[in-house]
């Protein structure tokens, strides 16, 4: 199919695509398009205006910033999987990333696209939320932070103002002691994710110190199993782990659709969300 | 020389490999023009007004129509399978005039100078519709207060056949069996989406299309349009798969052909994928329900089938049919004493069904194969052990069947033997049962499939018996060149199986000239001017035969002229790797000098004509029965009710092989397509009657990472129908593995209480059916 | 409309485009490299897939626009002096096509997994495959085509 028509600016630098997003509300902002693009082939969207921001320099790149890995929006789902850094202090990213789409969208999808595309069967956002990352805005008012846990408003809604563009997302590096884990489930290769489970945990003694849950497509947002994450707090590995993952889906509101019914989801959620734990605990 | 029988690289491949391919979609005619075609939104509606006039200002807009504008010349879609005489097939227009009957229904259309500009004016056109209500269930679509389809009502056809007393069967039958399967809705996806362009010289008209059928499709478009047959010229370029979804003559190529004719110029008309998963004709949906009766030893007695199918809103091409193509299967490689088998056919307003990959075989060997596990189980007897209490033994040739088909050769023994040695069935059975014992999460399950089918289509007596609206002839051509080079005509119309090179094969052998010297041309009803096409796994042991016959006249001719040119008898002549040698002498012409000599013709015998060629048709006296054992082991992961298939064996008994590479490949592409309607595929409508699955996001294909190694291997016993000894392989596959990893998962889940898993089992049914 | 240029199979264009104009119909139609063909409006298929400055995208979720300055190599640009690719090569010798639909996309997404990863495993090659479907051959050919290819690829390299 044919998208409909459209203006089109590429943004020689940010304030310029700040401007042309702020002057025209229905514009939209172009990254890799790999959302985008089949949404305008569909006419599921009419943007008056696509501004391009693909190549600001800006956007780009991977950077080890100390405490933190700063992940440029347009950095392309690729270059993630590519990146020592990330690959060395937020595995967790990188292995979500190796779940989305396949090697071709990878090679054009941005990191910063999918995220601000909001899309709740996304892999990224459930994982951004889990690290609690911090996601950098600008707009003609300047920058702006906003935590994970106030990004995703809604099902494909973020908290980016229509005048905003995502510049980039902050990823705490967690340090010592921490495992990751992204359990997908998906009926085939290619399709979305029914649920998935990014999970973040750290040992001490044995025991788990802290644990952090994100969950994909259990909502209109992705959400964080916060009554799972609170039961490990200190517990030992074994059967009481499995019990404590039991409360997975406490709050979520998952969705009902062709692949799954609201209490399927719910039911993955339990197991999926144990085998990520155990996998994330270094005992599978 | 033996071509026949070898791994010969296909000849087609450089071309697609190298991007110099000739998709409809590729070409192109100056002052070409493009259509879209306006959707119906609605799954049943009135149409109470259409306005293109908006449509007709934009730019680049050359013209702009409604259904009424069509009304006086678009004729009805044929439907060429009457298959009872109680049949009711409705007025089908190309474009709807005063009502929608599925969601996708061409409403109206615009030609514009560009694809992007028809695009645009497309959404430019208003068309208001007064609803009416959807039909979408087949037992409420019967029940007598429903909402009717179409005037007549909602019950196309009803169908019922007896062999055998049936009552006597199920008397006091120490086991009945009695099950009701679902066979879903399936998108046939073929990865070229359709294609049309029609052209005209102001007299006659050429339309290409991306069609399994142009020898079928060019007399339908006459009678159809009323544009005299002769004034039409089909090709079909190359054709990007078709697995039955392009045995059709579509709405599409009807239009085209009229707008050309309306406008003077060629027009070209692309599918988008989403446009056609609503509007390339469906596959399968049925409701089947199956009584087995049996012995204590498991000894079959009788098998009683009904069906409800599901003909969606018209009768397409061969929309009744499909499920009489399985009427005479269920009975499969079984003896029994008694076969009843009745069909309903059911109005919906959904997209019609029509032939998909096994067309109504896949259907029947599901529902008998699943039985058979179930009858198995009922006795706790090995499968397999079941179904050679049952089976037509090697030595029972020809069998004649309770359905009433001569089942030519066969062994099932043989087949079963080498895919046992194959799976390791004894040792997957050791560890499913030590998996049962240890409880483990997931558990194995080993399915069975031992299928035949009847393929091959058809002998034309049979088909005429059957009242289907054509022959099952095929057509071949064979002719020698004045350098001894040859061109082999053929009346079948290969869209990725290889004729080009299995033809070559076959020439090569048997005129004696080398593969290379060798062209197949096809799919030109100016070029092949008769032929019945591509379906049916019919090529070969039709097509394939039709060449041979050709290229035996062509050594008849031959012969006479060598024994005038050498002046001896005829039956001097020996006859050996293309050269014509006298007996006992030195004296020979090769068939090379011969086709020049009849190209000079300057010294012919009396009632020889010039040039060395020959026409020929071959109508099969039976079908052809392949069949084989396929074994199946599935993991079912009972947390998630993920399954997943560990290995799969193949043991096709295919007959004689023409090219070994390409009937693995047949094998390969056919199981992936059963295995994808066990687990993933399904057209789904909504309450509404809109199609939920229009894109290849919502309708699973199974990619690379989906599917397992096949391990394929073959037996041989050959076709005594044809020379070759050749059976049908097109279909083969798809037919035997549907019910191979249904059964696999059940088998896995037995010992839970389950005994069905409705199909496809994705992990959530599994799961449900566990809890 | 922007002008744009870009270099395909070779050969350099400079082109005047609508914003909205998708790469795989710049190729298609306006430059007539009808090879790579379209088989979906999601990008599940793969059908169009080319190389974009040396990586595979799939060319129907491309605007031509945001391919400008670009070097693009599809199907048609693989191969030199009249022999094939050895991908290609190896697709024909395993007959690893049988419409060949689907072809020219899997042969590019094929050469793109071995930049990775020049002797994949079949596991890899699946997965590295997942974005291409295909109809008719069930995969098992074509995985096998992608091991040889790979093979051959190395043998090429060690030798020149």
């Amino acid at each position: 199919m044919i998208p409909a028509q459209f203006d089109y600016v590429r943004a020689g630098s940010l304030g310029e695509a700040v401007q042309e997003l702020a002057a025209d509300e229905d514009a939209k902002v172009l990254a890799g398009g790999q959302s985008l693009l089949p949404l305008l082939r569909l006419r599921l969207a009419y943007p008056s205006k696509l501004v391009d921001v693909g190549r600001l320099p800006e956007l780009t790149g991977v950077h080890d910033r100390g405490d933190h890995v700063f992940i440029g929006a347009m950095a392309t789902h690729d270059e993630v999987l590519r990146s020592g850094v990330v690959n060395a202090d937020c595995p967790l990213v990188a292995q979500a990333t190796a779940t989305v789409a396949d090697p071709a969208v990878r090679h054009r999808g941005t990191f910063g696209g999918s995220l601000a595309h909001c899309d709740p069967a996304g892999d990224l956002p459930a994982v951004v939320l889990a690290l609690e990352g911090v996601f950098v805005a600008r707009s003609a008012e300047g920058e702006r932070e906003i935590p994970a846990a106030e990004f995703f408003v809604d099902y494909l809604e973020s908290a980016l103002g229509p005048g905003e563009v995502l510049v980039g997302v902050r990823l705490p590096k967690l340090g010592a002691g921490w495992g990751y884990h992204y359990e997908k489930f998906h009926r085939t290769a290619q399709s979305w994710a029914t649920v998935g489970v990014a999970a973040a945990v750290k040992r001490s003694n044995g025991a788990i110190e802290e644990a952090r849950i994100g969950l994909t497509n259990m909502g209109p947002t992705p959400v964080r199993a916060r009554v799972v994450e609170t039961a490990l707090r200190g517990m030992q590995m074994g059967d009481d782990v499995r019990r404590a993952c039991e409360e997975a889906a406490a709050g979520t509101s998952p969705p009902s659709d062709l692949h799954a019914q609201p209490d399927y989801r719910r039911h993955l959620a339990r197991v999926l969300t144990h085998r990520a734990i155990l996998h994330a605990a270094g005992s599978p | 020389m033996t071509e026949v029988g070898k791994a010969r690289k296909r000849k087609e491949d450089r071309r697609l490999l190298t991007g110099h391919t000739q998709w409809t979609d590729n070409l192109r005619q100056p002052g070409m023009l493009h259509v879209m075609f306006l959707r119906s939104p609605m799954a049943h509606a009135r149409i109470t007004r259409v306005d293109v006039s908006a449509a007709r200002d934009l730019p680049g807009v050359v013209a702009a129509f409604g259904g009424q504008d069509f009304a006086a010349e678009q004729g009805s879609l044929p439907c060429a399978w009457p298959v009872s005489e109680d049949i009711v097939i409705p007025d089908h227009p190309p474009m709807a005039v005063s009502e929608v009957r599925y969601v996708g229904e061409a409403v109206a259309c615009v030609v514009a100078t560009d694809h992007y500009l028809a695009a645009d004016a497309l959404e430019a056109i208003e068309v208001d519709y007064e609803p009416l209500p959807a039909v979408l269930d087949m037992n409420e679509a019967l029940a007598p207060d429903s909402p009717k389809v179409h005037e007549a009502g909602n019950q196309a056809y009803t169908v019922k056949i007896t062999s055998g007393d049936v009552e006597a069967a199920f008397r006091d039958a120490p086991v009945v069996i009695d099950r009701t399967y679902i066979q879903q809705r399936l998108i046939p996806s073929a990865m070229e989406p359709r294609a049309v362009l029609a052209g005209t010289d102001g007299d006659s008209f050429t339309l290409w299309s991306s069609t399994q059928i142009p020898h079928v499709l060019r007399v339908m478009l006459a009678v159809v349009t009323g544009i005299p047959e002769h004034k039409i010229r089909v090709i079909a370029p190359d054709v990007g798969g078709g697995f039955g979804s392009k045995l059709q003559v579509t709405a599409e190529e009807v239009l085209c052909l009229l707008l050309t004719k309306r406008l003077g110029k060629p027009v070209k008309w692309t599918e988008s994928r989403s446009e056609g998963n609503l509007t390339v004709h469906h596959g399968r949906d049925q409701i089947q329900h199956l009584r087995l009766a049996a012995e204590a030893d498991g000894r079959i007695r009788g098998l009683q089938v009904e069906l409800l199918a599901d003909m969606g809103a018209y009768l397409m091409l061969v929309t009744p049919g499909i499920p009489m193509l399985g009427a005479s299967m269920f009975n499969a490689i079984y003896k029994m004493d008694a076969y009843e088998f009745g069909c309903t056919g059911v109005f919906t307003t959904k997209m019609p069904t029509d032939a998909y990959r096994g067309a109504g075989r896949p259907e029947a060997t599901y529902g008998i194969e699943r039985v058979m596990d179930e009858l198995a189980a009922e006795l706790r007897l090995d499968p397999l052990e079941v179904r050679r209490r049952n089976w037509i033994k090697h030595d029972e040739f020809p069998y004649t069947t309770i359905s009433g088909l001569t089942y030519d050769s066969g062994n099932y023994e043989a087949a079963t033997d080498k895919a046992m040695a194959l799976f390791g069935y004894d040792k997957l059975r050791a560890e499913q049962a030590d998996r049962r014992d240890r409880g483990d999460p997931v558990q194995l399950g080993i399915g069975v499939s031992t299928f035949t089918e009847m393929c091959g289509l058809a002998p034309s007596r049979m088909l005429g018996a059957a009242n289907y609206g054509a022959g099952g002839w095929e057509h071949g051509s064979v002719r020698m060149l004045p350098t001894g080079k040859v061109e082999v005509i053929t009346g079948t119309s290969p869209h990725g199986q290889g004729h080009a090179t299995a033809w070559s094969q076959i020439t090569a052998d048997a005129l004696g000239v080398p593969f290379e010297d060798i062209t197949v041309l096809h799919g030109d009803t100016a070029i092949a001017h008769k032929g019945m096409d591509t379906y049916g796994s019919r090529s070969l042991t039709v097509g394939g035969i039709a060449v041979l016959k050709a290229c035996d006249k062509v050594k008849d001719k031959a012969r006479k002229l060598a024994s005038h040119l050498l002046e001896c008898a005829p039956d001097d002549l020996e006859f050996a790797e293309g050269v014509f040698k006298v007996k006992g002498t030195d004296s020979q012409k090769t068939i090379q000098e011969l086709a020049y000599a009849a190209f000079t013709a300057h010294d012919l015998p009396e009632g020889v004509e010039a040039g060395l060629d020959s026409d020929a048709t071959f109508d099969p006296e039976n079908y052809s029965f392949p069949h084989g054992t396929h074994l199946c082991a599935v993991e079912v992961d009972t947390e998630t009710g993920m399954a997943k298939i560990r290995s799969y064996v193949a043991v096709d008994d295919v007959g004689a092989v023409v090219n070994p590479l390409i009937v693995e490949g047949q094998i390969h592409g056919g199981i992936a397509q059963g295995v994808a309607q066990a687990l993933y595929e399904e057209a789904v409508y909504d309450s509404e009657g809109n199609l939920l699955t229009t894109t290849m996001a919502d309708y699973l294909l199974p990619t690379a990472m989906d599917l397992p190694d096949f391990v394929t291997d073959r037996t041989e016993t050959p076709a005594t129908s044809n020379p070759l000894g050749a059976k049908g392989v097109g279909e083969a596959g798809t037919i035997a593995s549907t019910p191979a990893v249904v059964n696999a998962i059940v088998d896995a889940l037995r010992p839970r209480g389950i005994h069905d898993i409705q199909m496809p089992c994705t992990p959530e049914r599994i799961w449900r059916a566990l809890r | 409309m922007p002008r744009m240029a870009i270099t395909v199979d070779g050969v350099k264009y400079e082109e005047e485009v609508e914003p909205r104009l998708l790469l795989v119909h710049l190729l298609r139609e306006r430059l007539g490299k009808t090879g790579t063909p379209v088989g979906c409006d999601t990008s599940n298929c793969g059908a169009c897939t080319v190389m974009l400055d040396g990586k595979s995208v799939k060319s129907c979720s491309v605007l031509a626009v945001q391919a400008d300055g670009c070097d693009v190599v599809t199907i048609e640009g693989l191969g030199a002096n009249g022999s094939m690719h050895p991908m290609q090569q190896a697709f024909h010798e395993e007959h690893a096509l049988q419409c060949g639909y689907c072809t020219p996309g899997m042969v590019m997404a094929a050469i793109d997994l071995l930049r990775d990863n020049p002797d994949p495993s079949e596991d890899a090659i699946r997965e590295g495959l997942e974005g291409n479907l295909c109809r008719c051959t069930g995969y098992c050919n074509i995985v096998r085509a992608v091991r040889r290819g790979a093979q051959e690829m190395g043998q090429a390299v060690r030798t020149s």
